[in-house]
């Protein structure tokens, strides 16, 4: 495994593309930026380094018309122009926004290809609006099951959740750009994680072990806060985050990694705490963390949390869909055999009473009053409930 | 005419309970508590009340029960006010002196404080307390009486307490509502500070903490003024809805339990100790484990100490509390909640005892009343602080309409 991994990041789709065009800065020279779509005006515009232009005779083109099956029988044609742009990349990131024709049609076949050049894979998906419509929708969700069963790791951003963090007036244009700089921050964040020199280094290993064959949906949060009580506020921050439901994500994942960035006055006082905090809210989660240093962020912390959830539902949908064979149509039987053995070893060490998500507490006499906050916890709940100290 | 301007009368809305407590104010201007009432309070959650009819009963229980142990007909009081909205906080206000010899005046005073008190409040929040803690002139720290000095520039810092006028508002009319007239509003916490510390442990530096059934106040003390004031909405309360849901059993229990076996430390003879619940038969419905009751007892005072010692330690007060913590309110009467209290402040601690006051030990050596008697207390400060002498009643009665009238 060389120090360094390679790290090759495609933009799928018209949102993909563009998404990528934000990534063309210094920090992502280390990366190569790829572009694939169907229409060529939206490739044209891009300032991505390569480019792939998915053709065939179907499609004359004017692109997928909001079709994934055309998105994807195009893709599965190409195939080996996939791969081949994969070799050689031990990360693979797909930007993507589902719920169209090429990016929920070529994302997954892309996962795969990618799965099948020896990359680990970690998507970075939108879901459209539910203001959408119906058809978009469903389109995204099929695709982001497919992605699930084909990818690593699928980061997926819910466009819905963007309106917790917009206030009434903000523009349409500044709406897209909120939620392109939150993919944008995901994929950061990791790319921080593996590329920068951290005070606390973390693997490519490590990160391999915790995406790998997981095929679990991530919730992601990019935090910053800047002056003295950074570690406190980041904190806090992260805790109120729409996009974690409130801590809720971080208490149902089992994997979390973390990614801690500052300036050179960063102290091991405030990771400490940061993370103490952290693990206080994961529970038994498997931990990764990583603090990295960059002298544009004295005075000031940036923390980006990707928790990957695995419930017991969306195994199961994996599992079906794949056994099925609806979505798989390019696996080779080998390949299948070696996930489902894989599958069934995880399924029998994890052979454990599942517990229901209780996230309601009853507050007793407190029920119908105006809660007590106290930094984001709520002081009417029993204090060994949140403590969680066991009592038996 | 009769006379009762020597009677000063402290009320607390309690959550757990309504209290009033009748002072005489003596000649040479001491203070003696003569009476006492308290009644169960129904209407009140968290500090704020929620059923004002409740409240008004409870309230007339309690007035009539003062007034016959104190023969005295009560007419207006000193309330005490609290509740999560109350907030505290230092505020600094500046003035030049522009008179050409530079002197300071009363009306710079006047001017300085005036500024200090002009801050940035929530529009539906007013200010209940405004303390002046000390002067600056030019710079200069620790002036206690500016006028008549030399200078140009006079600053002074005040402790601003505030709170949410509406709920605050609510006590108010509510009082007016049963005929008795509303001299101030005091916040509870400084009230139990003023009844528990003399005048040398204020000097010193010293944290109230008065655990009450459904908020906790505290307060500190330093170099004889206020420093830092607030309020939890955690208080007893939430000690008995954690037992009961954490034991599973009725509300009405979970309170007999905490009084009964409750501790403020998990001790060694509760350590495997099992009791039983009986119905009204005698008839045993289940067991529970004496070792959780007191753990979540524990953990949950344990909480609301660290957050007070957090909220200190945010001020960097921690360092000037040289006559240690003092605690009252119900939840000082805890075993063991002295020694939780030093673990987690690391100073001494003392259990309160209204020592600023005399009167019925009875009333003094109980905890609850602190902020109750503290309001007398209050009351008989402010009572000195007018004119002494009143030859004509009727122009105190007129200045009083006055000021009643004036805004704040």
């Amino acid at each position: 495994m060389p120090a360094t991994p390679a790290v090759k990041i495609f933009g799928v789709g018209n949102a993909g593309v563009s998404l990528l065009t934000a990534l063309t800065v210094p920090e992502f020279a280390a990366a190569h930026l790829i572009a694939v779509n169907t229409e060529a005006a939206s490739l044209a515009a891009s300032a991505a380094p390569m480019k792939i232009q998915l053709e065939n005779k179907l499609l004359r083109g004017l692109g997928t018309g909001g079709d994934p099956d055309r998105g994807r029988a195009v893709a599965e044609e190409q195939f080996s122009t996939l791969k081949s742009a994969c070799d050689g990349a031990n990360i693979v990131f797909i930007l993507a926004g589902l719920g169209g024709g090429a990016g929920s049609g070529i994302s997954p076949v892309l996962a795969r290809a990618a799965r099948e050049a020896g990359a680990v894979v970690l998507a970075f998906v939108t879901i459209p609006f539910e203001c959408e419509g119906n058809r978009r929708e469903a389109q995204a969700q099929q695709s982001l099951e497919q992605l699930k069963a084909a990818a690593d790791g699928v980061i997926c951003l819910p466009s819905q959740k963007v309106f917790k963090l917009i206030d009434e007036n903000t523009s349409v244009c500044d709406t897209f750009r909120v939620i392109g700089g939150l993919l944008v921050e995901g994929v950061r964040g990791v790319w921080q994680l593996l590329a920068r020199p951290g005070l606390i280094q973390v693997h490519f290993a490590d990160v391999c072990a915790l995406v790998r064959d997981r095929h679990a949906e991530n919730g992601f949060a990019f935090v910053e806060a800047g002056g003295p009580g950074r570690a406190r506020e980041v904190v806090e921050k992260l805790l109120a985050h729409p996009l974690l439901d409130a801590g809720r994500v971080l208490a149902e994942s089992d994997a979390v990694l973390v990614s801690l960035t500052g300036g050179k006055d960063l102290t091991m006082a405030e990771v400490n705490r940061v993370m103490e905090q952290i693990k206080r809210q994961c529970g038994h989660a498997q931990i990764i963390m990583g603090a990295a240093i960059d002298a544009a962020f004295t005075n000031r912390l940036c923390v980006t949390v990707i928790a990957a959830k695995q419930n017991v539902a969306s195994k199961l949908a994996v599992t079906r869909t794949e056994t099925q064979g609806g979505i798989s149509t390019g696996l080779s039987q080998r390949d299948t055999t070696v996930t489902r053995g894989t599958r069934t070893r995880r399924a029998k060490e994890k052979l454990f009473q599942p517990q229901l998500p209780l996230a309601i507490v009853s507050k007793g006499r407190f029920d119908k009053s105006e809660p007590t906050l106290h930094n984001g916890e709520d002081l009417d709940i029993p204090t060994f409930l949140r403590r969680g100290v066991p009592l038996n | 005419m009769f006379d009762d301007s020597n009677i000063i009368v402290g009320l607390e809305l309690g959550t757990s309970k309504i209290c009033v407590v009748v002072g005489e104010q003596n000649a040479d201007s001491g203070v003696n508590i003569i009476g006492l009432g308290q009644a169960r309070s129904r209407g009140v959650r968290k500090g704020a009340i929620i059923n004002t009819e409740q409240v008004e009963e409870d309230l007339r229980a309690a007035v009539a029960e003062a007034e016959t142990m104190a023969d005295v007909e009560i007419r207006s009081v000193y309330l005490g006010v609290s509740g999560g909205h109350v907030r505290g906080f230092n505020n600094r206000g500046v003035h030049p002196v522009v008179s050409a010899d530079r002197e300071i005046s009363a009306d710079d005073v006047a001017d300085v404080v005036k500024n200090a008190k002009a801050i940035n409040l929530p529009a539906e929040n007013m200010v209940i307390h405004a303390v002046r803690q000390h002067f600056l002139v030019d710079g200069h720290d620790g002036v206690t009486q500016p006028v008549g000095m030399l200078g140009s520039r006079l600053e002074v810092d005040m402790h601003v307490i505030h709170g949410n006028a509406n709920q605050m508002q609510n006590a108010i009319r509510l009082v007016k509502g049963t005929q008795l007239e509303v001299n101030e509003i005091v916040f509870n916490g400084m009230a139990a500070s003023l009844a528990l510390l003399t005048g040398e442990q204020k000097e010193l530096g010293a944290l109230v903490i008065d655990i009450g059934g459904g908020t906790t106040e505290y307060v500190v003390h330093s170099d004889g003024v206020i420093r830092h004031a607030g309020v939890l909405a955690v208080g007893g309360d939430h000690v008995s809805n954690d037992l009961a849901y954490g034991l599973k059993v009725p509300l009405s229990r979970a309170e007999k339990l905490k009084l009964e076996y409750g501790s403020a430390l998990v001790t060694e003879a509760a350590k495997g100790q099992t009791i039983s619940i009986t119905n009204d038969l005698g008839l045993e419905l289940r067991r529970v484990n004496v070792e959780h009751l007191q753990r979540i007892m524990s953990l949950r005072l344990e909480e609301i100490f660290h957050l007070i010692a957090q909220e200190l330690d945010r001020a960097q007060l921690t360092d000037y509390l040289r006559a240690g913590v003092f605690l009252c309110g119900g939840g000082s009467r805890v075993p063991g909640i002295v020694q939780l209290a030093e673990n987690s402040f690391q100073m001494n601690v003392t259990p309160g005892h209204a020592s600023a006051i005399s009167g019925l030990t009875t009333a003094l050596d109980q905890p609850e009343f602190a902020a109750a008697i503290g309001l007398v207390k209050y009351g008989s400060l402010r009572n000195r602080k007018r004119p002494a002498s009143r030859s004509l009643a009727t122009i105190g009665g007129l200045t009083d309409a006055f000021r009643r009238i004036l805004p704040r």
